[in-house]
């Protein structure tokens, strides 16, 4: 809704420079804001308790943010074309207890396997909810409201009340979420690795922008050849795979998978991405934006934890983020449609 | 009436529609007021049914708990014995399952309360409808139940954990607790133990109570606010998670982080679970009594107070199957047993 520029852009194929520039003011504006909250609640925090910034801090800062950051990337990828998948704490949980399941089938599997099979996994999930989105035309929020809790349902039959802990995983798959390199955990330098790549797919292919085409104006998109049931089912699967590595990821950063693990993540994951500037009803926003709102959402409940503040405020704190996100949003969409309609006055 | 009967002979399969109704709307009727006709018909059938309710379905401790009480339930001679909950320990969510059992007229509702207050009115219904309450694990208020089973005597519990921190940090320090729910009956009683033994007993007056922080029994929940205490209480020298899940998950946090070693862990822990962070040094010892016996000391009590032979009155004996005779203490209370202590030594011989 906020970017007519958007919409505009990807259908005309301008030339790349002129469309990375109008990109790159918009996502100044709307990148920005979360990067300086982020900054500033780093800096006070580390004023008032130093050691919120020692390497073990900055470490538990990274881990927090990485599945919650992985998540928000797959996110984004559905809320720009205006769907959204409200069952990825489900998947996240299947996949999560489906890779204890394996190891404890298969002690000797290799690390990379099991990431393999975790990401199939999910992108099988992220089919069902994707064929029935685009197949069956129902509203992406109503089906996977429905396959939250199908699959947490399948999670509970399966799982029962079996959980497996990280004593029962290889001791180099717990220590992918211990062991840096250059002062960062083995698994965030993943999330990162998937933020650029991500991002670079949305802002610099075709099909990236198509994805931002679809949730300004389904209609015109159609209209204009694009192939939308094509696109948004592999939008859904895309997000089905990150749903599956973030499963895995769990897996080797926590103690036990079991029925409950992942529940309630939905809220969380979509938080971020509001707050990181993506807008909820399609057609802008960056992943790189998404992963941002992550990280200063975890790092939220760590700060407030390391200045102690009282717990319950925290959600509070996060319910004013997201009201100032879609403030910013509106702000930034009413000025982009003013600039449209000057630019558009002068060409007559 | 009289159209059912002139009905009946021409169509069986009518009149026992009819038949089903009215056996519903009598359940119905009965959670209202006199819960005589349900109460009857189940005697008339000589089978008792006993339920249990725990705090949360799919919980590995409460498994455990679970294992024990159906094999009471078997020994103590029920016809059938179920388990029903929530998937999520909050304070209402037992309440559904607990109308449902009223209506299904079962003799024996066993109950974990996540809430001591929540879950009395619907305890009330069943109870007028003939059904006898045994809590179990975690209390509810003492008059919306016959009975209440004790693992263990919770000031015991209490200063079991007291002393395993005070020995592990040498006697002197800030400690910090992780409990479950800010609510939960049981951690809450025996946090009120503990910081009244730290208050009393000169032994502890080195050591200083801090923190109290809520992990909700989510092991993600827990493992931040594990991180948390570490980054808020630089000079934390121990903590006391009273929780399976809460021990499991700052163990898991301790063992990967750059305080292993340096700051103790103890409180109540599956052998299962934590034999790993035993192992490796994060965890020197920790306590818990047998859940299984719980569930099973649990079954007992509800067949006795079935048959009548107790009330649930202090001064009552009952025979638990092999576990032999239990006595009802003030306020309805019976004891299972004496905590055990697990460490790298003996956590081997246990299997749960």
């Amino acid at each position: 809704m906020s970017s007519a520029l958007d919409s505009r852009k990807a259908p005309t194929r301008q030339p790349v420079s002129r469309g990375w520039a109008a990109t790159a003011s918009v996502l100044r504006l709307r990148e920005l804001p979360v990067l300086i909250a982020l900054s500033v609640l780093v800096i006070v925090t580390y004023l008032i308790n130093p050691l919120f910034l020692s390497a073990q801090g900055v470490k538990d800062l990274l881990l927090n943010a990485t599945i919650i950051m992985i998540l928000a990337v797959g996110q984004t990828l559905l809320i720009v074309t205006r769907n959204i998948d409200l069952s990825v704490g489900s998947i996240l949980g299947l996949v999560a207890f489906g890779t204890g399941s394996i190891f404890a089938a298969m002690p000797n599997i290799p690390i990379i396997a099991v990431f393999g099979i975790g990401m199939a996994f999910g992108v099988v999930l992220g089919a069902v909810n994707g064929i029935l989105v685009t197949v069956a035309k129902v509203p992406a929020l109503v089906i996977t409201l429905g396959t939250l809790y199908v699959f947490r349902g399948l999670n509970n039959a399966w799982a029962g009340g079996k959980q497996y802990f990280a004593g029962d995983r290889p001791d180099a798959f717990g220590g992918l979420s211990v062991d840096t390199f250059l002062g960062f955990p083995i698994i965030t330098l993943v999330a990162v690795v998937v933020v650029i790549a991500v991002a670079l797919y949305m802002s610099g292919t075709r099909a990236g922008r198509d994805l931002y085409a679809i949730g300004s104006d389904p209609e015109a998109a159609k209209a204009f050849g694009i192939k939308v049931s094509k696109r948004v089912l592999l939008a859904f699967l895309a997000n089905g795979a990150l749903a599956g590595l973030a499963g895995v990821l769990y897996a080797s950063r926590f103690n036990s998978v079991g029925a409950t693990t992942g529940t309630g993540m939905e809220l969380t994951v979509i938080a971020a991405a509001v707050v990181g500037g993506v807008a909820i009803f399609g057609g802008s926003g960056s992943v790189t934006g998404a992963a941002l709102g992550a990280l200063l959402l975890t790092t939220i409940t760590s700060s407030l934890t390391a200045v102690r503040v009282d717990k319950f405020w925290q959600q509070a704190i996060v319910g004013i983020l997201i009201l100032a996100a879609i403030i910013i949003d509106r702000l930034a969409s009413l000025r982009t449609a003013k600039k449209l309609r000057i630019s558009e006055a002068r060409n007559v | 009436m009289m159209f059912d009967r002139k009905k009946s002979p021409r169509s069986s399969r009518l009149a026992s529609l009819v038949a089903v109704t009215a056996v519903v709307s009598m359940a119905l009727t009965a959670c209202g007021g006199s819960g005589t006709p349900a109460s009857s018909g189940e005697a008339a059938g000589g089978d008792a049914t006993i339920t249990f309710i725990p705090k949360q379905l799919n919980n590995p401790y409460t498994d455990v708990v679970l294992a024990g009480g159906k094999k009471g339930a078997k020994e103590a001679g029920f016809s059938s014995s179920n388990v029903v909950g929530p998937l999520e320990a909050s304070a209402s969510s037992q309440v559904s399952f607990i109308n449902a059992e009223t209506q299904a007229g079962t003799n024996v509702i066993v109950i974990a309360a996540n809430d001591p207050d929540a879950v009395c009115t619907a305890l009330g219904e069943a109870r007028s409808a003939g059904a006898k309450i045994v809590a179990f694990d975690s209390d509810t208020k003492p008059e919306c139940r016959d009975v209440f089973i004790s693992q263990v005597v919770a000031k015991d519990v209490a200063l079991i954990q007291t002393k395993l921190i005070s020995e592990q940090i040498g006697g002197s320090g800030e400690i910090a607790i992780l409990s479950a729910t800010a609510n939960a009956t049981n951690q809450n009683e025996w946090i009120k133990f503990m910081e009244e033994e730290l208050k009393s007993n000169p032994a502890y007056k080195d050591i200083k109570l801090v923190a109290k922080v809520y992990g909700d029994d989510n092991d993600t929940k827990s493992f931040q606010e594990a991180q948390g205490l570490m980054q808020a209480h630089p000079n934390l020298k121990g903590i006391i998670s009273p929780t399976t899940v809460g021990i499991a998950a700052t163990a898991r946090y301790l063992s990967t982080s750059a305080y292993k070693g340096k700051v103790a862990l103890t409180g109540l822990g599956l052998p299962n679970e934590m034999r790993p962070f035993v192992k490796d040094g994060t965890v020197k010892e920790f306590a818990l009594w047998d859940p299984a016996q719980l569930g099973y000391v649990a079954s007992f009590a509800g067949k006795a107070l079935k048959d009548g032979k107790i009330t649930g009155k202090a001064g009552d004996t009952f025979t638990a199957g092999e576990l032999g005779e239990r006595k009802v203490q003030d306020g309805g209370l019976v004891i299972v047993g004496p905590p055990t202590v697990f460490n790298a030594a003996n956590i081997d011989k246990y299997n749960f």
